[in-house]
Protein backbone atom coordinates (compact mmCIF):
# COMPACT_ATOMS: atom_id res chain seq x y z
CA UNK A 1 0.00 0.00 0.00
CA UNK A 2 1.30 3.50 -0.65
CA UNK A 3 1.06 5.80 2.13
CA UNK A 4 1.56 9.49 1.60
CA UNK A 5 3.67 10.96 4.44
CA UNK A 6 5.21 13.92 3.58
CA UNK A 7 6.94 14.21 7.54
CA UNK A 8 6.83 12.24 10.63
CA UNK A 9 7.02 14.22 13.47
CA UNK A 10 8.51 13.06 17.07
CA UNK A 11 6.72 15.74 18.96
CA UNK A 12 3.88 17.30 17.64
CA UNK A 13 2.05 20.10 19.24
CA UNK A 14 -1.64 19.80 18.58
CA UNK A 15 -2.78 23.94 18.31
CA UNK A 16 -6.29 24.84 18.51
CA UNK A 17 -7.38 27.76 16.13
CA UNK A 18 -9.98 30.17 15.90
CA UNK A 19 -11.45 31.53 12.72
CA UNK A 20 -13.36 34.81 13.08
CA UNK A 21 -15.91 36.33 10.23
CA UNK A 22 -14.90 35.38 6.85
CA UNK A 23 -12.53 33.16 7.62
CA UNK A 24 -15.01 31.58 10.12
CA UNK A 25 -17.46 31.53 6.65
CA UNK A 26 -14.84 30.27 4.47
CA UNK A 27 -13.54 27.50 6.56
CA UNK A 28 -17.10 26.26 7.90
CA UNK A 29 -16.37 26.20 11.67
CA UNK A 30 -15.14 28.33 13.79
CA UNK A 31 -12.48 26.36 15.00
CA UNK A 32 -9.87 23.80 14.09
CA UNK A 33 -6.74 21.69 15.64
CA UNK A 34 -3.68 21.62 13.44
CA UNK A 35 -0.69 19.66 14.44
CA UNK A 36 2.85 21.06 13.93
CA UNK A 37 6.59 20.01 15.09
CA UNK A 38 7.84 21.77 18.25
CA UNK A 39 9.42 25.12 17.55
CA UNK A 40 6.92 25.47 14.59
CA UNK A 41 6.15 29.66 13.52
CA UNK A 42 3.35 31.21 12.94
CA UNK A 43 4.46 31.29 9.12
CA UNK A 44 4.34 27.00 9.54
CA UNK A 45 0.89 27.70 11.32
CA UNK A 46 -0.24 29.82 8.06
CA UNK A 47 1.18 27.23 5.67
CA UNK A 48 -0.71 24.48 7.42
CA UNK A 49 -3.93 26.01 7.46
CA UNK A 50 -3.51 27.16 4.22
CA UNK A 51 -3.35 23.61 3.08
CA UNK A 52 -6.27 22.60 5.03
CA UNK A 53 -8.52 25.22 3.85
CA UNK A 54 -7.23 26.34 0.16
CA UNK A 55 -10.29 28.95 -0.51
CA UNK A 56 -9.45 30.90 3.42
CA UNK A 57 -7.76 33.68 1.19
CA UNK A 58 -6.21 34.04 -2.49
CA UNK A 59 -2.07 33.65 -2.71
CA UNK A 60 -1.70 37.15 -2.28
CA UNK A 61 -3.19 38.10 0.87
CA UNK A 62 -1.34 38.09 4.02
CA UNK A 63 -3.61 36.16 6.93
CA UNK A 64 -2.85 38.18 9.72
CA UNK A 65 -2.29 35.72 12.93
CA UNK A 66 -2.76 36.74 17.25
CA UNK A 67 -1.28 35.03 19.71
CA UNK A 68 -2.55 35.25 23.11
CA UNK A 69 -4.19 38.57 22.00
CA UNK A 70 -1.26 39.67 20.10
CA UNK A 71 -0.53 40.65 16.71
CA UNK A 72 1.71 38.17 15.89
CA UNK A 73 4.85 38.03 13.57
CA UNK A 74 5.53 35.65 10.85
CA UNK A 75 8.74 34.14 12.75
CA UNK A 76 6.91 33.95 15.82
CA UNK A 77 7.48 30.72 17.68
CA UNK A 78 4.43 28.77 18.67
CA UNK A 79 4.00 26.51 22.22
CA UNK A 80 1.45 24.36 23.54
CA UNK A 81 -1.68 26.17 24.53
CA UNK A 82 -1.15 29.43 22.31
CA UNK A 83 -4.75 31.18 21.84
CA UNK A 84 -4.32 31.29 18.29
CA UNK A 85 -6.79 33.40 15.83
CA UNK A 86 -6.87 34.24 12.43
CA UNK A 87 -7.90 37.70 12.32
CA UNK A 88 -9.09 38.59 8.80
CA UNK A 89 -9.08 42.71 7.30
CA UNK A 90 -10.88 44.39 10.23
CA UNK A 91 -13.87 46.74 9.45
CA UNK A 92 -15.25 48.25 13.25
CA UNK A 93 -17.16 51.26 13.41
CA UNK B 1 -20.26 40.94 26.29
CA UNK B 2 -16.79 42.24 27.75
CA UNK B 3 -16.47 44.98 30.23
CA UNK B 4 -13.12 46.64 31.47
CA UNK B 5 -13.05 50.02 33.18
CA UNK B 6 -14.67 52.53 30.42
CA UNK B 7 -14.32 49.51 27.09
CA UNK B 8 -17.54 48.09 26.83
CA UNK B 9 -18.37 45.48 23.89
CA UNK B 10 -22.17 44.00 24.12
CA UNK B 11 -24.72 42.34 22.09
CA UNK B 12 -26.97 45.11 23.89
CA UNK B 13 -28.49 48.36 22.28
CA UNK B 14 -25.83 51.76 23.36
CA UNK B 15 -27.22 54.33 25.66
CA UNK B 16 -24.77 57.31 24.23
CA UNK B 17 -26.18 59.53 27.59
CA UNK B 18 -24.84 56.83 30.07
CA UNK B 19 -21.54 56.25 28.09
CA UNK B 20 -20.96 59.89 27.79
CA UNK B 21 -21.63 60.26 32.07
CA UNK B 22 -19.07 58.21 32.75
CA UNK B 23 -16.13 61.16 30.88
CA UNK B 24 -17.46 63.76 32.86
CA UNK B 25 -16.23 65.72 35.73
CA UNK B 26 -16.37 69.21 37.19
CA UNK B 27 -12.65 69.55 35.61
CA UNK B 28 -13.60 68.84 32.45
CA UNK B 29 -15.23 71.95 30.57
CA UNK B 30 -15.68 70.06 26.86
CA UNK B 31 -17.55 67.08 26.31
CA UNK B 32 -17.23 65.49 22.58
CA UNK B 33 -19.30 61.98 21.51
CA UNK B 34 -19.35 60.46 18.62
CA UNK B 35 -21.94 57.86 17.45
CA UNK B 36 -21.33 55.74 14.76
CA UNK B 37 -24.36 54.89 13.34
CA UNK B 38 -25.65 52.12 10.36
CA UNK B 39 -26.18 53.32 7.12
CA UNK B 40 -28.89 52.63 4.79
CA UNK B 41 -26.51 52.87 1.71
CA UNK B 42 -23.24 51.05 1.04
CA UNK B 43 -21.67 51.93 -2.38
CA UNK B 44 -25.14 52.91 -3.86
CA UNK B 45 -26.58 49.91 -2.56
CA UNK B 46 -29.02 49.11 -0.06
CA UNK B 47 -28.54 48.00 3.12
CA UNK B 48 -31.19 45.36 5.12
CA UNK B 49 -29.39 45.52 8.52
CA UNK B 50 -25.67 44.84 9.51
CA UNK B 51 -24.19 42.12 11.70
CA UNK B 52 -20.85 43.13 13.81
CA UNK B 53 -18.54 40.31 14.96
CA UNK B 54 -15.62 40.52 17.56
CA UNK B 55 -12.86 38.91 19.10
CA UNK B 56 -13.72 40.42 22.33
CA UNK B 57 -10.89 39.32 24.34
CA UNK B 58 -8.67 41.03 21.71
CA UNK B 59 -10.87 43.79 20.99
CA UNK B 60 -11.02 45.06 24.15
CA UNK B 61 -7.52 45.20 25.04
CA UNK B 62 -6.34 46.81 21.59
CA UNK B 63 -9.07 49.55 22.78
CA UNK B 64 -7.65 49.78 25.95
CA UNK B 65 -3.94 50.12 24.18
CA UNK B 66 -5.52 53.03 22.09
CA UNK B 67 -6.54 54.90 24.72
CA UNK B 68 -3.81 54.41 26.49
CA UNK B 69 -1.82 56.15 23.80
CA UNK B 70 -4.44 59.11 23.26
CA UNK B 71 -4.04 60.14 26.65
CA UNK B 72 -0.60 60.64 26.67
CA UNK B 73 -0.76 61.82 23.03
CA UNK B 74 -3.41 64.38 23.44
CA UNK B 75 -3.52 64.93 27.35
CA UNK B 76 -6.85 64.14 28.04
CA UNK B 77 -7.84 62.01 31.04
CA UNK B 78 -11.66 60.75 30.14
CA UNK B 79 -12.43 58.27 27.61
CA UNK B 80 -15.08 55.46 27.18
CA UNK B 81 -15.87 53.34 24.47
CA UNK B 82 -18.76 51.15 23.50
CA UNK B 83 -19.22 48.93 20.43
CA UNK B 84 -22.21 46.97 19.64
CA UNK B 85 -22.02 43.48 18.15
CA UNK B 86 -24.44 40.72 16.61
CA UNK B 87 -27.59 42.45 14.43
CA UNK B 88 -27.84 46.46 14.43
CA UNK B 89 -30.77 47.82 12.40
CA UNK B 90 -29.88 50.18 10.08
CA UNK B 91 -30.09 53.76 11.93
CA UNK B 92 -28.84 52.30 15.19
CA UNK B 93 -25.45 52.86 17.10
CA UNK B 94 -22.59 50.73 16.37
CA UNK B 95 -20.03 52.36 18.18
CA UNK B 96 -19.69 55.16 20.81
CA UNK B 97 -16.83 57.24 21.74
CA UNK B 98 -16.64 59.79 24.34
CA UNK B 99 -14.20 62.16 25.28
CA UNK B 100 -14.10 64.88 27.73
CA UNK B 101 -10.75 67.32 28.45
CA UNK B 102 -10.47 70.66 30.13
CA UNK B 103 -10.68 72.23 26.72
CA UNK B 104 -12.63 71.50 23.73
CA UNK B 105 -10.24 71.23 21.15
CA UNK B 106 -8.36 68.30 22.58
CA UNK B 107 -11.37 66.35 23.35
CA UNK B 108 -11.96 67.15 19.15
CA UNK B 109 -8.98 65.98 17.71
CA UNK B 110 -9.02 62.87 20.48
CA UNK B 111 -12.14 61.25 19.53
CA UNK B 112 -11.61 61.33 16.11
CA UNK B 113 -8.32 59.77 16.40
CA UNK B 114 -9.39 57.11 18.50
CA UNK B 115 -12.20 56.38 16.02
CA UNK B 116 -9.34 56.43 13.23
CA UNK B 117 -7.06 53.95 15.14
CA UNK B 118 -10.00 51.60 16.47
CA UNK B 119 -10.97 51.00 12.51
CA UNK B 120 -7.28 50.18 11.92
CA UNK B 121 -6.17 47.35 14.19
CA UNK B 122 -9.48 46.27 16.64
CA UNK B 123 -10.66 42.82 15.91
CA UNK B 124 -13.92 43.61 14.90
CA UNK B 125 -16.11 43.27 11.96
CA UNK B 126 -19.00 44.34 9.89
CA UNK B 127 -21.05 42.32 7.52
CA UNK B 128 -23.70 43.82 5.66
CA UNK B 129 -27.16 42.23 4.44
CA UNK B 130 -28.56 43.35 1.12
CA UNK B 131 -31.83 42.63 -0.51
CA UNK B 132 -29.72 39.94 -2.81
CA UNK B 133 -26.59 38.95 -0.36
CA UNK B 134 -24.34 39.73 1.98
CA UNK B 135 -20.65 41.07 2.25
CA UNK B 136 -17.65 41.26 4.74
CA UNK B 137 -16.62 44.80 4.65
CA UNK B 138 -12.81 45.74 3.93
CA UNK B 139 -11.90 42.06 3.49
CA UNK B 140 -9.68 40.78 0.79
CA UNK B 141 -9.80 44.33 -1.12
CA UNK B 142 -6.73 45.29 0.62
CA UNK B 143 -3.87 44.06 2.36
CA UNK B 144 -4.56 44.05 6.46
CA UNK B 145 -1.02 45.18 8.14
CA UNK B 146 -2.61 46.12 11.79
CA UNK B 147 1.43 45.48 13.06
CA UNK B 148 2.46 48.41 10.36
CA UNK B 149 0.12 50.81 11.97
CA UNK B 150 2.69 51.91 14.56
CA UNK B 151 1.60 55.55 16.09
Amino acid sequence: MLRYCSVVYNNPMQLNVRFFALYRERAGRSTDTVQLPEEATVADLVREVRRRFPRLAPPGVNIVVAVNTEYASSDKKLRPGDEICLIPPVSGG
Amino acid sequence: MIKAGMIEITDLPLEPEKITAQVCKDTNGAVVTFLGTTRLYSEGKKVVRLEYEAYESMACKKLAEICQEIKAEFGVEDIAIAHRTGVVDIGQISLVVAVASPHRKEAFLACHEIVNRLKETVPIWKKEFFEDGSRWVACDDHQFNPQGHKH
